[in-house]
């Protein structure tokens, strides 16, 4: 099997890494990377526990192989909070209490940042939509959606 | 690891420079080789044991693959290496082919979206491909290249069975053009899944209409349905009796009749045989008389 040694951009640092062709890029963020917050769930691009920006759009990190990683601006759940201060929707998701096991939280959270860099205004059915995949066993979805509405407001 | 699912089989990953050279790889490696765009589609089969690949091909990076523009003459060009997301934000797209766009919503979930392709829906041939149906009313030709050069199919003539199609080694499709729809025409994708959003299709039903002078009842419709046949099945029945007799409640009854008549869904986990066959016609009934009241 093929080795690629490629260059990314994780959370603002530049990565060099070599990878086998069947690596996902999930994989390489949690076991090469060490970056453990973005979550497995399904290995099927269905439940979006792995959800990561790349190039500031959310994709399923289970559904892309590591070697597509080359040259790609990448940003996890690590990345979110900038020089010790949490993204909005991080803040809100804990005031409305969106978080039980936190399994999904990491996923809900990068879907939940890019919705708003792409809509900072929106409805109820926009937030629904734009979470759709990303699943959760816990919450309900409720506190979910009330967290993403009041990060837009409070942007 | 312990994972939820299977990782991903051993195989070497492949990106030719050139058209050539990756026709040339495929036919080569006839049984082993597979071409992938956003692998949404491949990666799961092949976690599932059912691809089992020794190459995969990234085509994404070859010439006409990254195209997407529209084109008052020819219409909309989509590569294989667009994902769905894009054209959706396309304002051509929404303007001139909004069931297609409709459709491609109603598939998955928004981060897959930015992965999945229309070129992978429909070299997947799965009966249920969501945006199969716009593909087939929209009238697209696939642009494909293969070892003897460059070639056209239509879609309606690229699937045989289910998962199958046309492609002969060393096919890679690289996009596929929709020609300018009629002025004025409107229509409805109607995707019945277990859930409000994101599951697969239990029935798609896709409508497409116009105003049509030469047509005796004034109208006509293009009419296609998913999973509801070894392959994306268009009404033909349905569309004749929609464009021969006047447009009343008994010719729409008679038309989703037809519709139901004519089609071979199988029982499977999403749900039986005889509730697809009655889906079919109270979704064809539907998307007919929400088309005809959008037409006015």
């Amino acid at each position: 099997m093929s080795f690629h040694q490629i260059t990314c951009k994780v959370n603002g640092a530049e990565e060099i890494v070599t990878v086998p062709s069947n690596m996902t890029l999930l994989t390489m963020l949690r076991e090469v990377l060490s970056l453990t917050g973005t979550k497995n769930g399904c290995t099927a691009g269905e439940c979006g526990a792995c959800t990561v920006l790349v190039d500031g759009e959310p994709v399923n990190s289970c559904m892309m192989l590591a070697v597509e990683a080359e040259g790609k601006d990448i940003v996890t759940v690590e990345g979110l909070a900038v020089d010790g201060k949490l993204d909005i929707v991080q803040e809100t998701i804990i005031e409305k209490g969106g978080v039980q096991c936190g399994f999904c939280t990491p996923g809900m959270l990068i879907s939940a940042r890019a919705l708003l860099n792409r809509n900072p205004n929106p409805s109820e059915e926009d937030v629904v939509e734009a979470l759709v995949g990303n699943l959760c066993r816990c919450t309900g979805y409720s506190r979910i959606i009330e967290s993403v509405q009041a990060a837009a407001k409070r942007s | 690891m312990i994972s939820a699912h299977p990782g991903l089989p051993e195989f070497d990953y492949v990106r030719p420079a050139t058209l050539a050279e990756a026709s040339q790889f495929l036919a080569g490696h006839a049984a082993e080789a597979r071409p992938f765009s956003g692998g949404t589609d491949c990666f799961v089969r092949m976690r599932d044991g059912f691809f089992t690949p020794k190459y995969l091909v990234d085509i994404k990076s070859l010439e006409g693959t990254t195209v997407l523009s529209f084109d008052a003459k020819t219409g909309l060009t989509i590569g294989a290496a667009v994902p769905m997301n894009r054209v959706a934000a396309l304002p051509e797209a929404n303007k001139y082919y909004p069931v297609l766009v409709e459709a491609i919503k109603s598939v998955a979930s928004y981060q897959l979206r930015n992965r999945a392709t229309i070129i992978g829906n429909i070299c997947n041939a799965s009966p249920a491909g969501d945006t199969i149906g716009s593909t087939l009313v929209y009238n697209g030709v696939l642009n494909i290249h293969g070892v003897d050069g460059a070639k056209k199919v239509p879609v309606r003539e690229f699937f045989t069975g289910p998962g199958k199609n046309v492609l002969k080694p060393g096919d890679i499709v690289l996009s596929i053009t929709l020609p300018v729809p009629p002025t004025g025409h409107t229509g409805k994708y109607i995707k019945l899944g277990r859930n409000r959003l994101s599951d697969l299709a239990i029935v798609g039903v896709t409508a497409l209409g116009f105003k049509d002078p030469t047509a005796k009842s004034g109208y006509r419709f293009s009419l296609a349905v998913a999973s509801v046949a070894p392959t994306p099945y268009v009404l033909t029945k349905a569309e004749e009796v929609l464009a021969t007799k006047s447009i009343t409640a008994e010719t729409i009854a008679e038309a989703a009749q037809a519709a139901m008549d004519s089609v071979t869904p199988i029982d499977d986990v999403r749900g039986s045989a005889s509730y697809r066959k009655f889906m079919v016609r109270n979704l064809t009934k539907r998307a007919v008389e929400d088309t005809l009241k959008k037409l006015g």
